[in-house]
């Protein structure tokens, strides 16, 4: 069976880990669709550490006999990978993205330099010409 | 096919030293090239030297890598228009006296991309250092293998590209080592490719920094990015075709 001391630090943690997310959120430090993601974790480890009878179940179908707080640990594990790999996902895209603005900008960059210089070009042979013209004398 | 604007893309990374002697031997070989340097980000005089030589110049706000600094220079050509485009490395090594024989297959409809390679002719006019030659021989083995097309130089940037070589290259190019990649990626889009043989120089300023730790490192990680490549989803070229 699970110890109701653990059971209740590991409520209390999770609780804190979803207060602490909300509070993020609410102070628009941290984008709801990357949110998500925390929230169903904070969510499946409250649900884990409060429900001891769930737990002992779900540790009776691991052949967890011995110590059933173990699978909190492991569900907590999974899902902070699932969390890390979706963020190297949107680490990678945000690289490409990053790479596509630079190019872009620099492009354009490139581009108002020539029609800067040919705006000046423009304008001195537009003095020229009209010194040429100037009527003499 | 006759022979469209042709465009030189000359990526540079503190190349001060070298910068302004490759863009007028390429001016001076042919005065119709346009020539247009990518600054990748450098901290020294490279962007101001190649224009005070008559280059266009893309400045990258930071250094991209050389795969990000290439492919701008696609970009460019494509937007504005250019038939053909030819590539050379802002050290030196690629000397534009072989442009001739690198545009030949291009210009006679032969080819979409053409490498210059320096082991084709195998007359051991060029070893590379042990571990080098390592990493080339193997890259070549591998890409031959993969593509079904004998492939002796797949880390040479020495390239001419018609008007499709530069598409794809402006729409998808990978980054480090692009070559090697890039090679499998025009064999996935069913691009045609040709080798040619060319002599490369020496490097002009500075030592290759390459290492042989380095190298090795290089290899796994380029290895795992050709099999990624190969596994890649890609759009289907005929799609592809029909946007443009």
């Amino acid at each position: 069976m699970t110890p109701v001391k653990i059971s209740i630090a590991a409520s209390v943690a999770s609780l804190l880990l979803l207060l602490i997310v909300f509070e993020l959120i609410r102070g628009r430090r941290l984008k709801e669709r990357y949110a998500l993601l925390w929230i169903v974790t904070g969510l499946v480890l409250l649900v884990l550490s409060a429900w001891r009878g769930g737990l002992n179940t779900i540790a009776g179908w691991m052949g967890v006999s011995t110590y059933p707080p173990a699978i909190l640990f492991a569900v907590a594990t999974l899902f902070v990978i699932i969390v890390l790999l979706y963020y190297s996902t949107v680490l990678s895209r945000l690289a490409d993205q990053n790479t596509v603005l630079a190019q872009r900008v620099a492009l354009l960059e490139q581009r108002l330099t020539e029609v800067d210089d040919g705006v000046g070009e423009r304008a001195l042979l537009g003095e020229a010409g009209a010194e040429l013209r100037g009527e003499p004398g | 096919m006759r022979p469209g604007r042709v465009i030189a893309i000359v990526p540079a990374h503190n190349e001060e030293g070298a910068i302004g002697g490759v863009v007028d031997e390429i001016r001076a070989l042919d005065p119709s090239f346009d020539v247009v340097v990518i600054d990748d980000g450098s901290s020294d005089g490279t962007a101001s030297l190649a224009s005070a030589h008559g280059a266009a110049v893309v400045i990258l706000p930071f250094n991209l890598g050389i795969g990000g600094a290439v492919q701008t220079g696609f970009k460019y050509a494509l937007e504005r228009g250019y038939e053909v485009a030819v590539r050379l490395d802002g050290d030196g090594q690629h000397d534009p006296a072989e442009l001739a024989t690198l545009l030949a297959p291009i210009l006679s409809g032969e080819a979409d991309i053409v490498t210059g390679s320096r082991f084709a002719l195998d007359d051991g006019a060029y070893r590379p250092p042990l571990g080098r030659r390592i990493g080339i021989t193997w890259f070549a083995r591998l890409v031959s293998l993969l593509t079904h097309q004998r492939v002796t130089d797949t880390t040479s940037g020495f390239q001419a590209l018609n008007r499709r070589g530069i598409a794809l290259f402006a729409d998808d190019y990978p980054n480090d080592y692009p070559e090697v990649e890039a090679t499998v990626l025009v064999f996935k889009h069913r691009l045609r490719l040709v080798e040619v043989p060319v002599r490369m120089r020496e490097r002009e300023h500075g030592e290759s920094s390459i290492t042989f730790v380095r190298s090795v490192y290089y290899m796994l990680k380029v290895t795992l990015a050709l099999f990624v490549a190969m596994a890649r989803r890609y759009a289907v070229p005929e799609e592809e075709a029909a946007h443009r």
